[in-house]
């Protein structure tokens, strides 16, 4: 019998740690209790976007989109809507400018500005149902090369559809392929990079949890391009789910047939293998990449050569992202010229966006290059919660660089981003508004990328701890007037002088701060006052006596005992000394009288 | 594997996702009120869904609907089409059921002893 609705439960890392599975669990057991069985089926997808408001549920034919189902709403959702025909109004998605109840996915704000080509099996089929993704399509493209095409002709799609590698730096995808195609030799690899190491980010993990498929697709045709009969996928061991579901969607690829000996009876043969890798940053790297992947340290080489010369076991080599791989079968299917009819002239097609920090809509997004970061930031994210200030954002994790509010209309491309002194990164998006401090922010990513150098060259290896104590000196209240150039000196120096993309970009974060900021450098250099209020050195805690009731929440709350005082014996008092500033007192104050105040380091005690 | 078998795959496949964005020609939709199932919607829906898919209609989708005050015509069943009038049908059984999709969906004819209304 026909099924009358697909309900879509999305089991994307986010939903499922907000517990989607007993969700799914407990709309099968109403469903199965009301008899309706045969009739209403239950698929779990990958990422739907939306992470914020998960568990999130999509029921078809419809397109009722609900947020935050829990257990206890299965057996209504099932009862009004599955058997009755009414959707439960309360778990729906509302329009918070309008207020009123959006039904249809299309019509919310969130989904209707984006364009999904990569992601567009992501939350609309089964990851683990090879079957629903050969519904849609799946393996078409891989058919159509090997049947109809040569790998000089598929090379050529590639490079007439300006494609670029999404995991940061933008190389032009074609000529990539061409290289390791030209390259001598016989035996060749090709490599999915699925290292996705930075603070925020997590497309990747999106697609590999979401459409193992598309990736596995990708990689056989480029593979037939290049003349490769081995690829490896190498991925995060902390992605256990996209790991499982890409050993499940490799297997299932294999009983049909579509992986392994002879594909399709057309002699190409071609299989993957895994490769965990234990999360170093720089094996995001490619040469770093290969050296893991090859049992060794993590650790980057000079280039040349290039892997597409000698990479993996000394063989030519293809290492693309996740994204990109996700990118090819569209392109085969549609040609280069509807690739090139989405984005901008330089930078065709779409990207994928994690959507993260202080911003409303936070999860997963994908728009057409040369959206603008307002579009991004404002339409598709809902803008800043709590009535607060844009202040930047932060794209490309901690290679790339802050952009500030004068330039929230640029169009999101490979040249602008770079420019402003960001990169594209893999896609990571960090929206930060009035409360976050600048310098606070770069220290952050600086700590980060010193502690994953892998200490091969010295410009890196040396130089991002001298940055980084410059800066810990800075936000702690002891700042010098000399250090901003010692900082732009030292980052620049790193920059141009650094073995690999670890080192070349991580001054980055830096270097874009001090370019829109400085003035807030300053503030910490010279007033010790830190203006978002976030440097813990630089600021105290005040209880207002005029405000203080004597309630004593903020004593019982306060972890290091700070704050004396006696029930209903107004003001409280903090003392400074014993305090280490962690707000707890701030937050349970229910009459809003504890301030923060400038701490006055300078002057005082230096 | 071979290239036919795939594509054997693929259209019995594609049968499955269909009330995922594909093509929809008719919609059909089943007043599911209490007082709908009482008259024995249920068994109407199942009818439509068994002969609809039987039929392999990839373009119906089938859907309910809550009460719509016209209890003494239950189980009440209206017809969507693209550039049609709507067509409400009344006391539908399962054989009417399995009429209307033979009859109405297939070959473009309303069953007429059952239509109650015909909405522009």
């Amino acid at each position: 019998m026909r099924k009358r609705l697909d309900v879509l439960v999305c089991s994307g890392a986010a939903c499922l740690s907000a517990h989607s599975a007993a969700v799914r669990d407990a709309i099968a057991r109403e469903i199965e209790a009301h008899g309706l069985s045969d009739e209403v089926r239950i698929v779990e997808t990958g990422c739907m976007g939306p992470c914020q408001l998960g568990p999130v549920m999509l029921v078809y034919p419809d397109g009722v989109f609900y947020i935050r189902v829990q257990p206890e709403d299965a057996a209504e959702i099932v009862e009004e809507h599955f058997l009755k025909g009414r959707p439960v109004e309360r778990l729906l998605w509302e329009a918070p400018e309008a207020r009123r109840i959006v039904e249809e996915r299309k019509q919310v704000p969130f989904f209707a500005k984006q364009e999904k080509v990569v992601l567009k099996n992501c939350g609309r089929i089964d990851p683990e149902n090879i079957e629903e993704y050969i519904a849609a399509d799946g393996y078409a493209a891989l058919e159509k090369v090997l049947t109809k095409m040569s790998p000089d002709e598929v090379i050529q799609v590639i490079s007439d559809s300006g494609l670029r590698g999404r995991g940061g730096a933008g190389f032009p995808t074609g000529r990539k392929w061409r290289f390791v195609a030209d390259a001598p030799g016989t035996e060749k690899y090709v490599v999915c990079n699925a290292d996705e190491g930075d603070p925020g980010a997590f497309m990747d993990r999106a697609l590999l949890e979401g459409d193992p498929h598309a990736v596995i697709e990708g990689m056989a045709i480029a593979a037939y391009a290049v003349g490769a009969d081995r690829g490896y996928i190498y991925v995060r061991a902390e992605y256990p789910l996209a790991i499982k579901r890409l050993e499940a969607a490799i297997a299932a690829a294999h009983r049909l047939g579509l992986l392994g000996v002879n594909i399709m009876e057309t002699g190409f043969s071609f299989d993957i293998e895994l490769r965990m890798g234990a999360g170093a940053f720089v094996c995001g790297e490619e040469t770093a990449l290969i050296a893991s992947l090859e049992g060794k340290r993590g650790q980057a080489r000079p280039r040349p050569p290039y892997p597409a010369v000698e990479g993996l076991f000394g063989k030519p080599t293809l290492i693309n992202n996740v994204e990109t791989f996700g990118n090819i079968r569209h392109i085969i299917l549609n040609g280069a010229d509807w690739f090139r009819g989405i984005g901008t002239e330089s930078s065709p097609g779409t990207k994928v966006f994690a959507l993260s920090g202080k911003v409303k809509n936070t999860g997963l997004v994908e728009v057409p290059m040369g959206t603008t970061l307002r579009e991004l930031i404002f339409e598709i994210g809902g803008g800043i919660p709590d009535g607060k200030e844009f202040k930047a954002v932060q794209i490309g994790g901690p290679s790339g660089g802050c952009i500030p509010a004068e330039y929230l209309d640029t169009p999101i491309d490979y040249e602008s981003l770079r420019e402003l002194g960001a990169i594209m990164g893999s896609g990571g998006m960090i929206v930060m508004d009035e409360d976050n401090c600048m310098v606070r922010l770069a220290r952050f990513f600086l700590e980060f990328t010193a502690s994953e150098s892998c200490g091969t060259c010295i410009p890196c290896r040396v130089g991002l701890p001298a940055m980084l104590e410059i800066l810990e000196r800075i936000t702690t209240g002891a700042g010098r007037e000399d250090d901003l150039d010692k900082l732009e000196r030292l980052g620049k120096t790193i920059s141009t002088t650094s073995l690999c993309g670890l080192g070349q970009t991580a001054p980055n974060p830096v270097l874009s701060t001090l370019r829109y900021f400085r003035d807030e450098y300053e503030e910490h250099i010279r007033e010790g006052r830190c203006r978002a209020k976030e440097c813990t050195d630089l600021i105290r805690y005040w209880i207002d006596p005029e405000k203080c009731k004597g309630c004593d929440q903020c004593r019982r709350a306060c972890p290091v005992g700070a704050i004396s005082g006696s029930p209903g014996k107004p003001p409280y008092v903090i003392d400074e000394e014993t305090c280490i500033r962690c707000g707890t007192c701030r937050e349970v104050c229910p009459f809003g009288a504890i301030e923060i105040l400038d701490r006055g380091v300078k002057g005082a005690c230096r | 594997m071979k290239l036919e078998e795939l594509r054997k795959i693929r259209e019995k496949a594609a049968k499955e996702l269909t009330l995922r964005g594909g093509q929809v020609r008719v919609k059909v939709v089943v007043g599911m009120g209490t007082s709908g199932i009482a008259a024995g919607a249920r068994d109407v829906l199942a009818a439509f869904l068994d002969e609809i898919g039987k039929r392999e209609l990839t373009d119906v989708i089938v859907t309910q609907s809550g009460e719509r005050g016209l209890a003494s015509a239950e189980p009440v069943v209206e017809v969507h089409e693209e550039g049609k009038p709507t067509v409400v049908y009344g006391n539908v059984t399962p054989e009417v059921a399995r009429r209307i999709v033979a009859e109405h969906l297939v070959n473009g004819n309303p069953v007429a002893d059952y239509v109650i209304e015909v909405r522009e």
